[in-house]
This record gives structure tokens, sequence and C-alpha cells, in this order.
């Protein structure tokens, strides 16, 4: 069974400097890419009566954009030699990361340092802070 | 020429506002009104002589619907109490369906368009009309109530338009021309749907809007002297806020709400929870009180029958169970089978009236408040109640009243909308022309002292309660075919649990 390496990807350079470096050591070992985009959704977030009417048409619009963006990437990175899968979800971009490690057994997660977040949960410890104390997997933060 | 007249719109509350700071111009509009508002408000709060008491057959309609909902659906929500919570958890969500939205963002939404006012001021009225026997029967009220809810969400879901887009309108409006055309009642329904729609665009612009900016505004400048007299003022910033949400569609203020308001709820029920615990000896003496006045005869303020009234009535207006708003906020949710809703929507008189209004009534009884005999009534005596021993309450519950109005607002507008998009199509600039009459009436509503047409609008809110309640007794069998298969599929595991 091929190793897999799950990349955290949000469209913004440093997730794309971060999957390259992934791609290089995957060539090396013969490992699968698997570009995973979290698209931020709370299940708990309030709305107003006219977004939930909206919220169905938002989240496919979301996911088209999301596609738009990840697939082309992934075609780049299969140019190169390496196997890619990508996958598109809305949720909380730690748990699912981990989570899509865990189902996948995948041997690393890969993340640039930082992402799209505020400048809040940059303060506070984004992303890398939180994969870095309960990443089930080896972690690799991509400067 | 069309947008000439939304600029006539966007500048009419500059000039209603001026007019209305100089005397007199209130009670014109007052007069003026009178006689056409007069008919209708006693025509839907007809009143019978019960004991003594007069009763509005209205309450009664409302009251006798959740019964015969609750026993044709065998007590469905006691049975589906639990099945409501594990909806509401999210036991059933498909992680595929991530980005959707969830039962438990729903059942937020729905309540914060309910939890308001009615929850504060109502109750005070109610306490102190009818004695704190009204809490009994309120309490039963909005037991009875959740099986109304039921029905008009799950047939609200069941009948409405999905749209290209990807976006939906739904509502009793929409089951009402539908679902009685199935039955061979075409014309009778499109009547009902009208019916209901005018009803509901009254309700919004009144009882979701004015009633809301009058009274928030009312505990404002009890406390804040500043604002004394310059209602207007305070309308015109409600307007703005409630302008940039619904038509600027500036979330972010939407958001501080979201932030606010829930919190705002807990401080509420945990206020009320301490204040019942520092009270703690005198709770045996309250629960004796509520049903000794509940049944007995002859007690304070009218008695059983007194207390039957003020209870009922009070939990319908807090609750709006059978109004069938709700029914247009479930409608809104994408769902795998409309039964879902039905089973999340049950939990909203429960907790609107069986735990925040019991909360509010228990606290007026255990301080004693509403025996004081000084006439004080309403949101005053929720807030003298909460101010003997919780020092400086009114403060907060001012802020709580104005967040509260704000958020009903948000989901009247959004009501109201859908009832005019009913009535004339959809349509961004049809849209954009009721949420400028909207903002309208919010600075009408804080501006003027006018009892005609906040009777009017009560009047309108129960109204729609006469259409949407006619057409849930001629589809209930449609619901219960519904609540059938979703029991099949829930049994061959069809719908199934995720965690």
């Amino acid at each position: 069974m091929t190793d897999i390496y799950i990349v955290g990807f949000d469209g913004t350079a440093q997730s794309r400097r971060a999957a390259e470096f992934a791609a290089g050591r995957a060539k090396k070992s013969g490992a699968t890419l698997h570009l995973l985009m979290v698209l931020e959704w709370s299940p708990y977030s309030f709305h107003t009566p006219e977004e939930l009417a909206e919220r169905h048409g938002r989240r496919e619009q979301e996911l088209e954009r999301a596609n738009a963006e990840i697939q082309p990437f992934a075609e780049e990175l299969k140019a190169k030699g390496v196997e890619v899968t990508t996958e598109v979800h809305h949720g909380n971009a730690g748990d699912l990361l981990c989570k899509s490690a865990t189902d996948k057994s995948a041997s690393a997660i890969f993340i640039g340092r930082t992402g799209t977040s505020s400048f809040a949960t940059r303060l506070l410890g984004g992303l890398a802070v939180t994969l870095a104390q309960v990443a089930p997997v080896p972690l690799t933060i991509v400067p | 020429m069309f947008k000439r007249f939304l600029w006539a719109l966007a500048g009419l509350p500059l000039m209603t506002s001026a007019a209305f700071a100089q005397d007199g111009i209130d009670k014109m509009i007052s007069d003026a009104i009178k006689p056409i508002v007069d008919p209708i408000v006693s025509t839907v709060f007809y009143s019978v002589p019960v004991f003594g008491t007069q009763f509005p057959l209205i309450v009664g309609w409302l009251v006798i619907a959740a019964v015969v909902f609750t026993i044709y659906f065998g007590f469905i929500q006691f049975r589906g109490f639990k099945h409501s919570i594990e909806l509401v958890r999210g036991d059933y969500l498909d992680p595929n369906d991530a980005g959707e939205v969830t039962p438990f963002q729903a059942l937020a939404t729905a309540l914060s368009g309910t939890v308001g006012l009615g929850n504060i001021a109502g109750v005070g009225v109610a306490v102190y009309l009818g004695g704190p026997g009204a809490t009994f029967w309120m309490i039963l009220a909005g037991l009875l109530g959740m099986a109304s809810k039921f029905t008009e969400c799950i047939l609200g879901v069941h009948y409405r338009n999905e749209y290209e887009n990807g976006t939906v309108s739904g509502g009793p409006m929409y089951y009402l021309s539908k679902g009685l055309s199935e039955k061979g009642q075409a014309a009778f329904g499109k009547f009902l749907a009208i019916f209901f729609s005018i009803c509901c665009i009254g309700g919004a612009l009144g009882g979701g809007n004015m009633f809301q900016a009058n009274q928030s505004f009312a505990q404002i400048s009890s406390i804040m002297p500043f604002f004394e007299g310059k209602g207007w003022l305070f309308g015109l910033i409600m307007a703005a806020l409630v302008g940039v949400v619904i038509i600027g569609g500036i979330k972010s203020i939407a958001k501080v709400t979201e932030k606010i308001v829930p919190g705002m709820a807990v401080l509420y029920v945990g206020a009320a929870l301490i204040i019942i615990f520092m009270n703690i000896g005198e709770i045996p003496a309250a629960v004796s009180a509520i049903f000794t006045g509940a049944f007995a005869p002859a007690a304070v303020a009218g008695g059983a029958i007194g207390a039957l009234i003020q209870g009922f009535k009070r939990a319908a207006f807090s609750n709006e169970a059978g109004i069938g708003s709700a029914s247009i906020a479930h409608s809104a949710v994408q769902t795998k089978h409309p039964v879902t809703e039905g089973y999340v929507a049950l939990l909203e008189p429960f907790i609107d009236t069986v735990v925040i209004c019991t909360m509010t009534s228990l606290v007026i009884t255990i301080t004693g408040s509403w025996n004081a005999g000084d006439g004080v009534t309403g949101i005053a005596l929720t807030s003298k109640a909460f101010s003997s021993d919780i020092a400086g309450f009114s403060y907060i519950l001012a802020v709580a009243a104005v967040l509260f109005a704000f958020s009903t607002m948000i989901s009247w507008s959004y009501y109201g909308l859908k009832a005019w998009t009913y009535m004339f199509g959809e349509g961004q600039k049809k849209e954009i022309a009721f949420k400028l009459i909207f903002c309208v009436f919010v600075v009408i509503g804080a501006s003027m002292s006018l009892g005609p047409v906040i009777d009017f609008s009560d009047a309108m809110i129960f109204a729609m309660a006469i259409a949407n309640i006619i057409g849930l007794y001629f589809l209930m069998p449609k619901v219960k075919a519904l609540l059938k298969d979703y029991h099949a599929k829930l049994a061959s595991g069809e719908i199934k649990k995720m965690k």
C-alpha cells in the first residue's frame, strides 16, 4: 500500500508551496498526495432567515469555486508525475485534516505556515499551532 | 420611475420623523385610522363572556387547534421529544452534507424570531391580570402549541418552492394554495393564501416591527432620559441598523447580534435562576399559588377563567404556534425529509414558553411584585421583579429588550417579505421596496404612541392563524402520511444515525 500525504490547501501561495514541497517528497517515496481544501463552517453559527434560505445555493457556489481552484493545481502537480487526489469539505480545518489523516491512514500532514486566517487567529495560534498539538501523524509546516 | 419611488421611500423616515416630532400628528393619524381599524380589531378579537370574563374566540381557536393536533398525532410532543433532541444535537447529520444549514441553526434562527418581548413584557401582563395561576395555563398552552408548530413546519417544507439558484420560498401561503388545490379546493386555497399573506405583511409591519420598536424604545427611554420624547431618533437608529442588515446585506451586524442574543438569553435565564435559588424557600408557596390560582373558582383577578385566558393569550403571543410564522422560517432549510423540521420546530414553544416564560413568571411570583398593588404591569413589572433582587437589572433588561426586538424585526422582515413576494412575485426591486417600507415603519413605530395601530398589528398576527389553521385541518392527513413515511425510513435504516 502506498503512503498518503495529506496537504492542507487553501489556495494561498503558502499552501501551494507546502503542496509542492510535499510533492517533491512524494515523488521520491512514491506516495500519493491528498489535497484537502477546508471551507470554514461552523454548524452552530447563527443566521438570519434570509441567509438560511440562500444557504443551499451558496454552498453549491462555494464548492464550485473551491473546485475551480483546487483542480487545476492538482493537474499541475500530476504533470510533475505525482499521484494526486483532491477533496473539498466544509468544517473546521484542524478537525478535518486530523480526521482525514486518520481515515486514510496517511503517514504525514503538510501545511503552509500561514493561511487565509484572520489576524486574531494568527495571534492566538492558527491552524499550525492547533495541528502541532493534535495531529495524529507527523506534521510538516512549510514556511 | 421605480428608482425615484425608492428614493422617495428612503426619504420618508426623515420626513415622517420630523413631522412626528411635533405634537398632534400621531393623534391625527390615530383618529383617521380608528374607524377602519376598530372593526377589524373587534372582529379578530371578538370575545364572548365566559363566567363573567371576556374570552377572545381567537385564543380558543388556537388552543382547540393545538389540542386537536396533539390528539391526532398521538401526543407527538412527548413521544417525539427525545428524537427532536437527537436531531438538534446532529446525530442524524450526514458528514457529506457539511455546509448545509443544521437543525441546530434552524432552531436558533426560529427562536430568535419568537423569543422576545413576549417573554418579558407579555408574561408581566399575564401575571398582573391573571395572577400566578396564569403560569399554569401558559405552560399548558406551550406544551399543546408544540403540536401546532410540528404540523405547520412539516407542511411548510413539503410544499415550498425551490428555485434554480438554490433558494427556497415556503410557508403557509404555499401549502394553503398548493395543498388545498390537491384536495380539489384550489380557489378556496388561493383565497386563504392571499388572506394569510395580507395579514402576514400587516403583522410583520405591526407586531413584528412597530410593536417591537415601540416597546424597546419605552424601556430605553426609561433608563436613558436623553431619549425621552425622541422616539424618532431612536427609530432612525434602529431603522438604519435594520436597513443595513436586510437591505445592505451587511452580515456583520447580524453577526454581532449572533454573539449577543444567545448570551442575553442565557443571562436572562441565569438571572432568573439566581433569583429563584436566592428565594428557594419561597418556591413551594409560589408553586402552590400557581396551582390554586389556576383552579380556584373565585381567586384574585377573575379567578381560574381569568388566569386561563391570560395564560393562553400570552403563550400564543409569545411562541406564535399556529400563527404560521415559524413555518416560513423552517421552509428555508435544506433537509432530506420534511418531518425532521417538524421535530426540530416542536422544541420552540417548549423553550420559549415552557422554559423562558415560566422563569419570568416564577420570578414575578416569588418576589411578590405582581401583588404590590401599585399598578405596575408589562415590561415594567418584570423589570421591577428582577431589580428587587439584582440591583441594576433594569439596565441589562433594557439592552436585552432592544436586542430581542432587533432580532425579532429581522425575522419578521423575512416573513413579511415572503408574503410580499408571494403576492407580487419574486424580484430584487420588489424585495427592496418592501424592505424600505419595513424600515420606514420602524421609525413610525418608535416615534408614535398609536394605540390603534398596535391593536391592529396584534389583530393582523392573530388573523394569520385563522387562515393557517383552516389549512392545517385540511392538510393534517398529509402530515400523518409524511410522518408514516419518515418512520418507515427510520425503521428500514434509510435514514440512520451518523453518530
